[in-house]
């Protein structure tokens, strides 16, 4: 099986509220694969169910080819788990978690449970209430990256950690990407995303907005020309794809999508073009677009 | 120069945003403190106008206060200290009605204390303009404000009833005042633990322990009944005579414990206990590798304080029935009572099965209390992490239940033999009484389980409402205490399991309704089970 998670149609209600409304995602084995949208648009509400934690309403979710609902325990065996919001029994040590959460999935390696409590700066003696929420974020980050589990699933994981830290998890997510195993990893922070993820997933009010390598997604995008012609052109902002023109005598400012790069640029070559920059689409923009769209 | 004149800075920061949080605490309070106020107000009123139609004349009232110099009773209930209707009355429900009023300030002050601030909510309301002293000082004003509307409801509705005012306003002062020193004393509690569940436990311990010292001074060493509040509010004697002084020895009390409540709190870290932080093991022991091994380090601390509690409550309440023996002896007065309730081991034997029968509910209350655990873990998101493993959900809740339910049976055996060990050395057959009060108190175990079996169907079908297995508990204690004296319905009456148990000792064991009763606790919890095993987890 080469697909470790296939997600199709999903759907979720709370109530009267439409948490998911026909989301698809597909995460191939050993591939790092971002799973972005803005809060609320249901990143862990998916997560929830594949876990089998949550019980869809529709549609299907198979993880490791199985139903997660009906198959929890064989499956659970082959995963381990970050949740977004990391609670810790108060009077049990950080040791004590990573040691009972390690054995609940059959056995933790010694040794590189040491290296990553090292890694990561824990004091695995103090108790979880004592624990700042990065610490606790930790705790759970050491018990699941200590699994040679195929598959982690990550939720918002370095939300509380500091940049050293967030290096630390980046350099591990790193290293479990060259094992071969995979990663659901949903996150918010760009510069990991675009370091980690081969693929991502953009989800918006429960539905599956955008697919696709980082590259592609670049493709969909738009990029923005700024170029000093020899004469002011004409029926620039008439060409389809082209956006936010702006004329000023010779020169020109615009966006266009990248599937209409071509033919905007031979029109404007017909004016003579005396310099040209060209901006690729930032992410921030590519998700910025994604994440507004539809809200104006 | 202006810096000369200026006003020194403003000492009142401390209480800074009081007002604000007793609104809030009020606010969130709005169902459940009414009820409270409302149960405390309805008992004592409802039973005097019950006693009225009961006891229409003084002959009346003096046969039945012959048979309330029983021992037994008095332990129970403490002394009818005068025929009267109020003092009647009184005798009847003020014990039950200052546990009522400690519980609701008990309960009150940790939650708008301890709980919001082991929650993490105090950093949020904290970083406003709230004074250090402000939290505890609005939960102790919300606390103080339903006593208040408690005495006023309590002195109004006696009143009405026709017993006279003074006496009336007699016993509803003690209740009130009562329930202001309990919240003084979960102000201190709150400031002693970290967790709210201990603060609540140490101050439920000190009720308890109240209830014990009362007991015994009523039976025997009347000095232990000055040592405890619960003692004090029946020795203002409403309606015989009041003794308005004793108000003044609660009221000092309530000052001092609230002093150091406020001292303590103004020591301490916000979140900290008064014990400092230790590290624990940077690695779990071997033993703790599974769901059952969890639920048993996370349980086991509340069990071990009830098995000293239940060993502590059975020793005391098993030697003051040896004393009840005693106090028969040297009394010929009532020897035709005696016979007609047959004879001296009768009246022990009746003692200890009504003992018998509040430990049931008691324990009833560890059963709950330990159910809950499972929605407690759940909705702190202490759940996700565990299923996320390949350990199931059933398996999961079968840790906790196994302490709901086992530490029921073990809490029962422990008082059972802590009495007949008790009772045993003063009557000289310790091991034969051991082990009949053990099987005494074991009667009841299915009761209690039938009422885990509420939490955990709750827990399974509408984990929401789960906190209704309290109500559940509350709404039994009730029917057992003036259920049949307030004219409740029958049918509710035979909703409580604790009405089917038999009255052990001195009544004939009959098999029938207790494994009728283990058959419902098993329904309900495996209906539970499956209702949890189909939702979805939040
Ligand atoms: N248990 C729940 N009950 C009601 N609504 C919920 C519940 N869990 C999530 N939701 C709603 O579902 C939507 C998706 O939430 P979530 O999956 O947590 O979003 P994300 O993780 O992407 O920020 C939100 O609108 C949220 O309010
Ligand atoms: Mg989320």
């Amino acid at each position: 099986m080469n697909e470790v998670i296939s997600v199709t149609g999903l759907v979720k209600t709370f109530g009267r509220a439409r948490a998911l409304d026909g989301l698809d995602l597909t995460v191939h084995t050993g591939e790092v694969h971002g799973f972005l949208g803005p809060n609320g648009a249901g990143k862990s509400t998916t997560i929830r169910i594949l876990l089998g934690l949550l019980r869809a309403d529709s549609g299907s979710a198979l993880l490791f080819g199985g139903d997660p609902w009906h198959d929890t325990a064989t499956l659970h065996r082959r995963l381990a788990y970050v949740p977004g919001d990391v609670t810790l029994w108060p009077n049990l040590t950080g040791g004590e978690v990573i040691d009972l959460l390690g054995r609940l999935r059959g056995g933790i390696d010694a040794k590189r449970r040491a290296t990553l409590i090292e890694r990561f700066d824990l004091d695995p003696a103090k108790k979880c209430r004592a624990y700042s929420k990065g610490n606790r974020q930790k705790v759970a980050l050491v018990a699941a990256l200590a699994s040679d589990a195929e598959l982690l699933i990550l939720d918002e994981p370095t939300s509380g950690l500091d940049p050293l830290m967030e290096a630390m998890f980046r350099s591990c997510v790193a290293e479990i990407r060259e094992d071969g195993r995979t990663v659901l990893l949903s996150s918010h922070i760009l510069g990991e995303v675009e370091a980690l993820c081969g693929r991502v997933s953009i989800i918006r009010a429960g539905r599956t907005v955008d697919t696709g390598t980082l590259d592609e997604l670049r493709h969909l995008a738009r990029t923005s020309i700024r170029a000093e012609l020899a004469e002011p052109p004409r029926g620039l902002a008439d060409l389809p794809g082209v956006h936010d023109t702006v004329v000023e005598g010779t020169r020109v400012a615009f966006d266009v999508d990248n599937t209409s790069l071509d033919v905007a640029l031979k029109h404007i070559t017909s004016f003579g073009v005396r310099s040209l920059t060209s901006s690729p689409p930032t992410l921030e923009e590519l998700f910025l677009r994604h994440y507004a769209d539809g809200e104006a | 120069m202006t810096t000369l004149t200026a006003p020194a800075p403003q000492r009142a920061g401390t209480l800074a945003g009081t007002l604000a949080l007793t609104r809030l605490a009020l606010r969130l309070d709005r169902v459940r403190l009414p009820v409270w106020i409302g149960v405390a107000a309805i008992l004592p009123a409802g039973t005097a106008a019950q006693y009225t139609k009961l006891y229409p004349d003084d002959q009346a009232i003096r046969a039945v206060a012959g048979v309330l110099t029983n021992p037994s009773l008095v332990a129970i209930n403490g002394p009818l200290y005068r025929p009267t209707l109020g003092a009647l009355t009184t005798w009847k429900i003020l014990a039950s009605e200052v546990i009522l009023v400690a519980l609701m300030s008990i309960f009150t002050v940790v939650r708008h204390t301890r709980t919001d601030e082991e929650a993490g909510r105090f950093e949020l309301t904290g970083a406003g303009v709230t004074g250090r002293f402000a939290p505890l000082t609005a939960a102790l004003v919300t606390a103080a404000g339903a006593n208040a509307a408690v005495v006023v409801l309590d002195a109004l509705g006696l009143a009405v009833s026709g017993l006279s005012p003074t006496g009336s306003l007699a016993l509803a002062l003690a209740t009130g005042g009562a329930g202001l020193l309990f919240a003084a004393i979960a102000g201190v509690a709150a400031q002693l633990t970290e967790s709210a569940r201990a603060a609540t436990g140490l101050a439920v311990t000190v009720l308890g322990l109240s209830y014990l010292l009362r007991a015994a001074g009523d039976a025997g060493a009347s000095w232990l009944g000055w040592l405890s509040p619960l003692g004090w509010a029946l020795r203002l004697r409403p309606f015989a005579g009041e003794r308005w002084w004793v108000l003044g020895m609660t009221a000092a009390a309530a000052l001092v414990c609230g002093a150091v409540a406020y001292a303590l709190a103004g020591r301490r870290d916000l979140g900290a206990g008064l014990l400092p932080q230790r590290p624990g093991p940077a690695e779990a022991a071997p033993y703790l590798r599974g769901t059952f091994s969890l639920a048993w380090r996370l349980q086991r601390a509340l069990l071990a304080g009830w098995i000293a509690g239940m060993a502590l409550w059975g020793g005391t309440l098993g030697s003051a029935a040896g004393g009840i023996g005693d106090a028969i002896v040297t009394n010929h007065s009532i020897t035709d009572m005696l016979t007609r309730l047959g004879g001296r081991k009768g009246l022990a034997d009746a003692f200890l099965a009504a003992v018998i029968g509040i430990t049931g509910i008691l324990v009833a209350a560890y059963a709950v209390q330990a159910t809950l655990r499972l929605r407690g873990e759940e909705s702190a998101g202490r759940l996700e992490p565990i299923l996320a493993t390949p350990a199931g959900r059933i398996r999961w809740a079968l840790g906790h239940l196994a302490f709901a339910l086992g530490g029921t049976a073990v809490l029962m055996a422990v008082a059972g033999a802590t009495a007949g060990l008790a009772y045993g050395l003063t009557t000289g057959d310790p091991g034969g009484q051991l082990l009949r009060l053990t099987g005494s108190a074991l009667v009841q175990v299915p009761a209690a389980w039938v009422l885990a079996g509420v939490g955990t169907a709750l827990f399974g079908l509408l984990p929401r409402f789960t906190a209704l297995a309290w109500a559940a508990l509350g709404a039994c204690a009730l029917v057992l205490e003036v259920g049949a004296l307030l004219g409740v319905s029958s049918w509710i009456q035979d909703l409580s399991p604790f009405g089917y148990v038999p009255k052990l000792p001195g009544s004939p064991l009959s098999t029938a309704p207790i494994l009728w009763l283990v058959v419902v606790a098993a329904v309900l919890t495996a209906a539970g089970l499956t209702g949890f095993r189909r939702r979805d987890t939040t």
